[in-house]
Parts: structure tokens; C-alpha cells; sequence
């Protein structure tokens, strides 16, 4: 292939330029709005002000709703990681038969659009008369989020040396101090990035909560209905700036824990 | 508990879809011995180790320590350790704590488990490496810590899945008589598996030849090597040349034998009159001469290769498909050559050098 010219390495810059720009640049304006003094989202800029951070946490409804999301957020780690980690080690551990159909069919949610998801799980509850709640936001959040652990842990545990685990048996520990003392220390940075990737696939998701919550509103619905108010936006702004920042260290966090893993995964690869 | 049957292995057979692995293994491994499961790769061996050591559960007949029945134990009830082909080593503890791992559940207080585990790194020399983390470690160190790990919970076996496979030569050579004089000071049977031929004959007591599944003779090397009990045992353990035979009279015990080219011969087997048998001769036992004696068979030298301290010789014979080979110790300072090819040699053997075969 021929490597492009001078010209074409400059138009190649500013398309990527551009492209993160596209990409970027909306969002920033989130931060730079939500510390503008004035309730007009609009140039030019009339000021520094924290008054919307302020307002922001004397919102008792708001931080009601920050709480459920965290504990939708935390559950749904916590359950799709164990279920991701269980289907993970029986793909690798076992010859499971079917399993690439197996793989294919646990990662279809990803695939149906949220609000087919979203409706069909409210037909569901309602058909089997069981009231909607954070609960069910868990359930419907639990569904899209194991794909995305599977992939993590699958990652994590293939190559896995199964020897390692018999010679821990073969010292004279039982398969549930064989899986403590050295699968889990072993998966353990899949673990957590796959803790940390759900939480944010929960935390942020709106159509399926939307549809599920009941009275209950997770954040994104809470930010959703405060949208009607336009007194109201430089709060949300300055919401929606706090979690993109927590989000973000989140996933660069996840993300080099990931990578990590992978570097340390070569020392227990077969053969290694 | 007599010491022959500490370890019985009685009539187990394995089979993985429509691979027999095991088929009907049945023999006994003594207290104390160095015991090798010997075999091509795909022969079973692994597997009936994996048996023995309580990884993999034969689909029928049972495995005995010292009289009691163990075959549905899983390895960790199992008074067996094993050292894996790939060492197994835990990559996320260093040296220390792989050795300790299974003394866990010993509960030993600090200074003692710090001892016993010193005791190990001083038995396989690798003083000074309780800190290393497993990924510093060479294959050889590897190969050790594996031992130590094992050897630390002074188990009644040892099992060794061809540890030694991964080492260069000259490492194997010298992992192969520390392993030897370990388990003689240590008086712990191991029951070793390998497709080397030479290192299961140097190092064992006794070895188990498998072929596709089966256990074809149990035996000690002395008795592989000049008395092979079937063709393949004969031609998986060092060279052997082979002759069709018949038994043409019957004296007493002895019957006369007609080997084709290689004339008639007597032999002290069973048969009858018109019976075809199989006659095995290893090259060595085999002596070429310049002249004919009463009993040689007359051929000519078609190739030669000088090792050394050896020489091998291919020898066509008129009358013979194959030739036979012929492989001669230089015992002799004789820079010249004894014999090229193309010359007519005479060979010679005693009698009792050849092996009678069943035949199939």
C-alpha cells in the first residue's frame, strides 16, 4: 500500500481533528454551560458561577433519584458479573456443547433495540401481576449488562492454564478453595473491569428504567423530566458535567485494568 | 498391606466418544518403586495418570491405595500429588507460596511452615528463591518448584506427567539422575509417564509399555529390552530385527526351527510340526566377520554409519526383503575401516540371542 503523500497526511489530521471535534465538543459545552451565570443556554458567556452545583445538591428529589441509579447501578454489576463470570469460566473450563450458539444467544440483547427490550419486559411484568420497581429496573438492566461481562471475563479466562486449578486440587484443596485461592485472583482485573463497565451501562441507561421504574425515577429519568423546566437546565447541566466526569475516570480506570490484564495474562497462558 | 500391591490399577478402561484411551489396564505398582508409564504420545498414558492421580474417572474397574478403594475420590482426597507437563505453577504467588500452597490446611504456625518450606528449596537447590515470582523462573527452576510443591505434603506417590519434555537435552540429561537419586533418598513411589524410550529404561524400576490404549507388558527394563513379550513392545523399545519362522520337528522341549535363509535353529518354545512363529534379534547380539563358520549366513554390507562407539550396519541377505541391521561396538582402536559397503560379510549369532514372538 502506498503510504500517503505529505498532503494527504495533513487532510488525514484534519479529518481526525474534526472528527473528535464532532465527537467532543457538544459535550463539552455541558461543563462550560453549567458554570455560566445565567439560566439562558446561550453565547455570549455572562459569567463564573457554582450557584448551579449548589442548587444541584439541595435538590432532594435529584439526589433521591442519584441514589436509586447508584443502587440500580451497583446491583446490576454485582448480578451480571457473577452470572457473566459463570457463563465465561463453563465456555472456557468445559466443552459445553453448543457453546457458540450459547455465546451468540446471551449477547443478543445487545442487539435488540432497548425500547423493543423495554416494552416487551412491561408486557412481561404484567402479564405475571408483579409491580414494577427499582427491582425490575435491576432485572431489565441485568439482562443487557451480561453480554458486556461475558465479554470482559471471556477475554480474562480464555488460554486460562486448567491445569492451575487441578494442581490446586491436587494439593488437597476443594473446587471452592480451588476457585478462591486461584481462578479468582487470576480474573480478578476482568472482574473488577467488568464491575465497573455494567455499572456504567446501568447508571446511564433511560428506556428500559423509563419503563420499568414505576414510580420510582432512576437519574436519567429524573433528568429527563426536569427537561419541561427551563430554570431548571443549568442544574442538570451541571449534573450531567459531574457524572461525565465520574463516568470517564470510570472507564479510562476499566480500561486500564483491562489492559493490564491482558499484559498479565501472558505468564499463565498454556505453555507460557 | 503387602508391598505389591500398594498401588492396583485393576481392569480400568477409559474411553473419550469414540476414543478408547485406557482399555483394560490391570497391573499393580509397588511401595517404593520408580514406576514408568511408557507410550507413544495418544497411547493413554496421560490419561491413566489422570486416573490414578483423581482428575479423570474410569468408566469401569477401580483403583486401589494400599487396599482401599479409591476410584471415585476426587485428587484432592488422594494420597497422590502430581507435577504437571506445564508445571503449573500459580502466576500470580511467588516461590514461597506456591511450595507452601498446600500446607494451608495444615495450619502450621509461621516459623514452621517457613522451615518446611526452606527444607524443599534447599532439597531441589534453589536457595534464596522464596521471593521470586513465577515468571522470573526458568523452565529447569519451574520444573523444581513443581517438585517442591509436590513433594512438601510427603505424599505416598508422586506423579510426573513428562516433566522432563520440556527441557533442553543436556537439563534433561541431568534432571533425569536428580530425579532418580531424589526418589531413592526419599523412598516415595513415582509413577512417571514418558514417550522416551531411553529415559523411562535409565531411570525405572519397572515400566508399563501402552499402545492405543492397552498395557502390552509390565515389566523391568532388563526384561523389555531382552525379552520382549509381543512385536510391538520389541520394535517401540530399541532396534530389533525381525524373521518369519516355522517349526518343522519337535524333540522334547526343543523344536527344530527353519528361518528361511537364515537356516534351521533350535528352540526351546511350545508348538507343533507346521506351526509359524516370529523371531526377533536385536542388532547388537548380531557379529559380522571376513569368514564363514559352521553357522553364519553369508550377505553383503549395503550401508554404514560410523557413531563413534559404534558402527551400524545395514545387511542385504539374499532370500530377505529387509535388510538386517547390524550394530557393532567399536571395541577396538581401528582407525581403518573394517568393512565398506558392497563387501560379503558372515553373521553370526548365539542362539539364545533370539526372541521368539507370537505371532499375529
Amino acid at each position: 500500500m502506498r503510504r500517503p503523500g505529505r498532503r494527504g497526511r495533513a487532510g488525514l489530521l484534519a479529518y481526525a481533528i474534526s472528527y473528535l471535534a464532532f465527537l467532543y465538543l457538544p459535550v463539552l459545552f455541558l461543563p462550560l454551560f453549567s458554570l455560566n451565570d445565567s439560566v439562558f443556554i446561550a453565547f455570549p458567556l455572562s459569567g463564573f458561577t457554582t450557584q448551579w452545583y449548589a442548587q444541584m445538591l439541595a435538590d432532594d428529589a435529584m439526589l433521591h433519584a442519584l441514589g436509586n441509579s447508584l443502587e440500580v447501578g451497583t446491583a446490576t454489576a454485582l448480578l451480571s458479573t457473577v452470572l457473566g463470570l459463570l457463563t465465561a469460566k463453563a465456555l472456557t473450563q468445559f466443552r459445553v456443547p453448543g457453546g457458540a450458539a450459547l455465546l451468540v444467544f446471551t449477547s443478543l440483547p445487545l442487539f435488540i433495540p432497548d425500547i423493543v427490550l423495554g416494552i416487551s419486559l412491561l408486557i412481561l411484568l404484567n402479564i405475571a401481576n408483579l409491580p414494577l420497581s427499582l427491582l425490575s429496573v435491576i432485572a431489565g438492566h441485568t439482562l443487557i449488562c451480561v453480554p458486556f461481562a461475558i465479554t470482559v471475563l471471556l477475554s480474562r479466562l480464555e488460554g486460562f492454564d486448567r491445569s492451575l486449578e487441578e494442581a490446586s486440587r491436587d494439593l488437597g484443596e476443594d473446587a471452592w478453595m480451588s476457585f478462591w485461592r486461584v481462578t479468582f485472583p487470576l480474573a480478578l482485573p476482568g472482574i473488577v473491569s467488568s464491575l465497573l463497565l455494567t455499572f456504567i451501562v446501568s447508571f446511564d441507561e433511560f428506556l428500559i428504567a423509563y419503563f420499568l421504574a414505576g414510580n420510582e425515577a432512576t437519574l436519567p429519568i429524573y433528568i429527563w423530566s426536569q427537561l419541561r423546566f427551563p430554570y431548571k437546565l443549568p442544574a442538570v447541566l451541571a449534573l450531567g458535567a459531574a457524572i461525565l466526569v465520574a463516568s470517564t475516570l470510570l472507564v479510562v480506570f476499566a480500561e486500564w485494568l483491562r489492559s493490564r490484564g491482558l499484559e498479565s495474562r501472558k505468564q499463565f497462558m498454556v505453555g507460557a | 498391606m503387602s508391598d505389591e500391591t500398594f498401588l492396583r490399577i485393576d481392569c480400568v478402561s477409559k474411553r473419550f466418544g469414540t476414543v478408547q484411551a485406557v482399555d483394560a489396564a490391570d497391573f499393580a505398582i509397588r511401595r517404593g518403586e520408580f514406576f514408568s508409564l511408557l507410550g507413544p504420545s495418544g497411547c493413554g498414558k496421560t490419561t491413566l495418570l489422570r486416573i490414578i492421580a483423581g482428575f479423570d474417572f474410569p468408566d469401569t474397574g477401580e483403583i486401589y491405595f494400599e487396599g482401599v478403594r479409591v476410584t471415585d475420590e476426587p485428587a484432592n482426597r488422594r494420597p497422590s500429588n502430581m507435577v504437571f507437563q506445564s508445571y503449573a505453577i500459580f502466576p500470580h504467588l511467588n516461590v514461597f507460596d506456591n511450595i507452601a500452597y498446600g500446607l494451608r490446611r495444615a495450619r502450621l504456625d509461621k516459623p514452621t511452615l517457613r522451615r518446611h518450606v526452606e527444607d524443599a528449596l534447599a532439597m531441589i537447590k534453589l536457595e534464596g528463591f522464596a521471593a521470586r515470582r513465577a515468571d522470573e523462573l526458568s523452565g529447569g527452576q519451574r520444573q523444581r518448584v513443581a517438585l517442591a510443591r509436590a513433594l512438601i505434603l510427603k505424599p505416598k506417590v508422586l506423579l510426573l506427567d513428562e516433566p522432563l519434555g520440556a527441557l533442553d537435552r543436556r537439563l534433561r540429561e541431568a534432571m533425569q539422575l536428580e530425579l532418580r537419586a531424589l526418589q531413592k533418598s526419599l523412598g516415595i513411589t513415582f509413577v512417571f509417564v514418558t514417550h522416551d524410550q531411553e529415559e523411562a529404561l535409565s531411570m525405572s524400576d519397572r515400566v508399563a509399555v501402552m499402545s492405543a490404549g492397552s498395557v502390552l507388558q509390565v515389566a523391568s527394563p532388563r526384561v523389555l529390552y531382552e525379552a520382549p513379550n509381543c512385536r510391538e513392545v520389541a520394535d517401540f523399545i530399541g532396534q530389533m530385527n525381525f524373521f518369519a519362522g516355522r517349526i518343522i520337528a519337535r524333540d522334547g522341549a526343543v523344536a527344530r526351527v527353519e528361518l528361511g535363509p537364515l537356516g534351521q535353529t533350535s528352540l526351546a518354545i511350545d508348538g507343533v510340526a507346521g506351526n509359524d512363529i516370529l523371531v526377533a534379534l536385536r542388532p547388537e547380539k548380531i557379529v559380522l566377520s571376513a569368514e564363514a563358520a559352521a553357522t553364519s549366513v553369508k550377505g553383503s554390507v549395503a550401508a554404514i554409519a560410523y557413531l563413534g562407539e559404534r558402527t551400524h550396519y545395514s545387511v542385504a541377505i539374499a532370500g530377505l526383503k529387509e535388510p538386517v541391521f547390524v550394530a557393532n561396538q567399536n571395541s577396538e582402536k581401528s582407525p581403518t575401516r573394517s568393512f565398506a559397503a558392497g563387501d560379503t560379510v558372515f553373521l553370526s549369532w548365539l542362539p539364545d540371542a533370539l526372541v521368539v514372538l507370537p505371532n499375529d
